[in-house]
């Protein structure tokens, strides 16, 4: 490891309370070996996350957000990905040095998982009451008649009437905004500890989308669960998280409580994903969005500069030479930029 | 604003069959589209919300004359146009294009840009060799492209790129009236910004007038100047886009507006979101009355009984619900 690299591994702002975190991420670093050489689409992230709390990771697609918790799970195909450092702590295990039996008895019973499309994680041809006995079977040794009770009430905690007679049901048989709560049921089916929502309502309508809103607030109050929830939109999570990570270019760019997050934007990417996004109140017609010019990068080079610095407005030298670290701005603000965007001036070196 | 609309529709409907068994027997109907009355004015952008399953795209596409209607008429530029065949058909079709949604599906994999760009103008007998390379290179600066792309196939773009790609298909022919069928929703915030502005620009710029699909109710309010609001096959609120952000009149407006996500976590935290209960009913068996009773947190008993009628409550807004005042 590099001396820059060892300064990027900042701790982490405390969470809402300063206890042990459920789940600690550190230096996380994740690559994809391709024909073209290795991708480099996780470096160094890491973050706390504690009981009940809800953490907003956002970034574009390709920022590495998906795979930062794919990488948590080992639920990437490996080869091509490859795991180059990193460590995981959950109930003081890491889940990156576990052997794979245990790794599958934390994925089903201590960390849930949604993903953005139902139809594509739940499986067409068996049952809906078959898909969510068979983790409480596995896992928590339920009878079949115990686990049959325990999947209908589930059913019914995600809002699905008739629970009971809908277990014999196929997924097909069931509306998008109802497959997407049959998932939330399967994720919780162990009582996780920690729920990982990659866009679980970016598929769904806006009135489904409020409902699947309420649920997951209500059930992270009811069961003090701990939810990483995954967006590209700023606008999801300023009613929802208690802290949001920013993500661009596989690196944590902004760091920080939700209420500074929006108030005091630091990074200059954050601050222009806040000006793309037309606002509801008020209305912005006849003005031009703030957009942000050329691509997303592309993740071939390893990170010696700071990933956003050929897009950037305010780029400078240093900025193309030298990667920075998250950096406090105040207690629960955290920035990794060589420029001071509140000011308009570089950081002192 | 300008008497004369540049499109218009009345009474529009559109049922598909539903069929089953071996003989293909017709036994019921999606109700996509259920009697619409709307008007587009000139060089304007009319806004068409609402949740899929609505029926916004269908109306999109009656418009465009891609669907033949069940009943109701289409005029462009005061001609009835519901019934044209043919040449005639053919000699509308410039007028009208459509961006279509995923531009990932609607670009021929195998085709360079240059000849998906320029393939109206060829089929249309517009242009062909020097003329033809001068028009397409000109319609990718246009939208912001760099002509030598001209040569290259549409895997080599990002989503953003791509969709510029179809934005200058759609203009090739020069036309009046643009669909633009969820343009953005299968874009990066950023690159939407990129494509919304670009859009706005070309409509000053060559005069177009769009109707706008969304579901994205931030988008909408941004672009649009008038928005229609379906529900179920049925325009339940119209109005000038501010008139409708600012005092909706129908319950399901004021829940679609309650839904919308702000970044803004002060305001997010005092805001009471109207969650309605259940999905929406199925097209092929609407419910009786006002199709949005089922889930509306105000109906009353006379909601599910007696269809609304489309009434006028202030200058330019429309509502179709017993209750609004």
């Amino acid at each position: 490891m590099t001396a820059a690299e060892e300064d990027r591994q900042v701790e982490p702002v405390a969470g809402p309370a300063s206890r042990q975190p459920v789940l600690s991420v550190r230096d996380l670093r994740t690559r994809f070996r391709t024909p073209d050489g290795a991708v480099h689409a996780v470096n160094g992230i890491g973050f706390d996350l504690h009981e009940g709390e809800l953490l907003g990771v956002v970034g574009e697609s390709g920022s590495g957000k998906s795979v930062t918790m794919l990488s948590l799970l080992k639920l990437l195909p490996m080869p091509p990905a490859e795991i180059v450092s990193g460590q995981a702590l959950l109930d003081g295990e890491d889940l990156l040095a576990l052997d794979p039996a245990r790794l599958r008895h934390v994925r089903g019973a201590k960390v849930g998982f949604i993903f953005q499309d139902p139809m594509a994680s739940l499986n067409p041809v068996l049952s809906v009451g078959y898909q969510l006995t068979e983790p409480l079977r596995t896992h928590l040794g339920l009878s079949r008649r115990a686990a049959r009770r325990r999947a209908a009430a589930l059913l019914e905690g995600v809002g699905i009437p008739a629970a009971d007679s809908r277990l014999g049901d196929f997924p097909h048989q069931f509306s998008g905004g109802m497959r997407q709560r049959v998932m939330i049921a399967m994720a919780l089916a162990c009582d996780p500890k920690v729920l990982i929502a990659d866009e679980p309502t970016t598929a769904l309508d806006a009135t489904i989308q409020a409902q699947i809103l309420d649920l997951l607030q209500r059930l992270r109050r009811e069961r003090g669960m701990a939810i990483v929830w995954i967006t590209h939109d700023l606008g999801v999570v300023a009613g929802l998280a208690d802290r949001v990570m920013v993500m661009y270019g596989g690196q944590a760019v902004e760091r920080a409580d939700v209420r500074s997050l929006y108030a005091r934007p630091q990074h200059p990417y954050t601050r222009s994903l806040l000006r793309a996004l037309p606002k509801i109140e008020g209305g912005s017609r006849g003005e031009r969005l703030a957009s942000i010019p050329g691509q997303p990068p592309t993740l071939v080079r390893a990170p010696d500069a700071c990933p956003f610095a050929p897009r950037c407005a305010h780029a400078f030298a240093r900025c193309h030479a030298e990667n920075p670290a998250l950096a406090a701005v105040t207690e629960s603000h955290e920035v990794a930029c060589w420029y001071d965007a509140e000011a308009g001036v570089p950081r002192a070196a | 604003m300008p008497p004369e609309p540049l499109v218009a529709v009345e009474n529009l409907t559109k049922h598909f069959p539903i069929m089953r068994g071996v003989l293909r027997r017709k036994v019921g109907s999606v109700r996509a589209v259920d009697g619409l009355d709307f008007a587009i004015h000139p060089r304007e952008t009319l806004g068409l919300v609402g949740e899929s399953g609505c029926g916004k795209s269908t109306v999109g596409r009656i418009i465009l004359r891609l669907y033949p209607p069940t009943a109701g008429r289409v005029t462009f530029r005061g001609e009835d146009i519901t019934a044209l065949q043919g040449e005639a058909l053919r000699r509308l079709r410039p007028h009208m294009q459509m961006i279509f949604q995923d531009p990932q599906d609607s670009l021929n994999p195998r085709m360079t840009v240059g000849s998906i760009v320029g393939e109206p103008l060829r089929e249309h007998g517009e242009a062909a060799g020097a003329a033809l390379r001068e028009r397409v290179e000109a319609l990718l600066e246009a939208v912001g492209l760099d002509p030598a792309f001209a040569n290259r196939y549409p895997h080599e773009f990002s989503g953003g790129q791509r969709q510029r790609i179809g934005v200058a298909r759609a203009l090739a022919l020069k036309p009046e009236f643009i669909v633009c069928d969820e343009p953005i929703a299968a874009l990066d915030v950023s690159i939407q910004a990129q494509v919304v502005n670009l859009l706005k620009e070309l409509q000053e710029r060559f005069g177009l007038t769009y109707l706008f699909i969304s579901h994205d109710l931030r988008m909408v309010r941004h672009v649009a100047d008038r928005v229609a609001v379906m529900y179920l096959g049925k325009i339940v609120e119209l109005a000038e886009s501010d008139a409708l952000y600012e005092e909706p009149l129908h319950p399901y407006t004021r829940a679609l507006l309650s839904a919308v996500p702000t970044h803004d976590p002060e305001r997010e935290a005092r805001r009471k979101r109207i969650i309605l209960e259940g999905d929406v009913p199925s097209p092929a068996a609407p419910p009786p009355g006002c199709r949005f009773s089922t889930r509306c947190p105000v109906a009353e008993p006379e909601c599910s009984q007696r269809a609304p009628e489309w009434r006028t409550l202030r200058r330019g807004h429309q509502v179709a619900c017993h209750l609004a005042e």
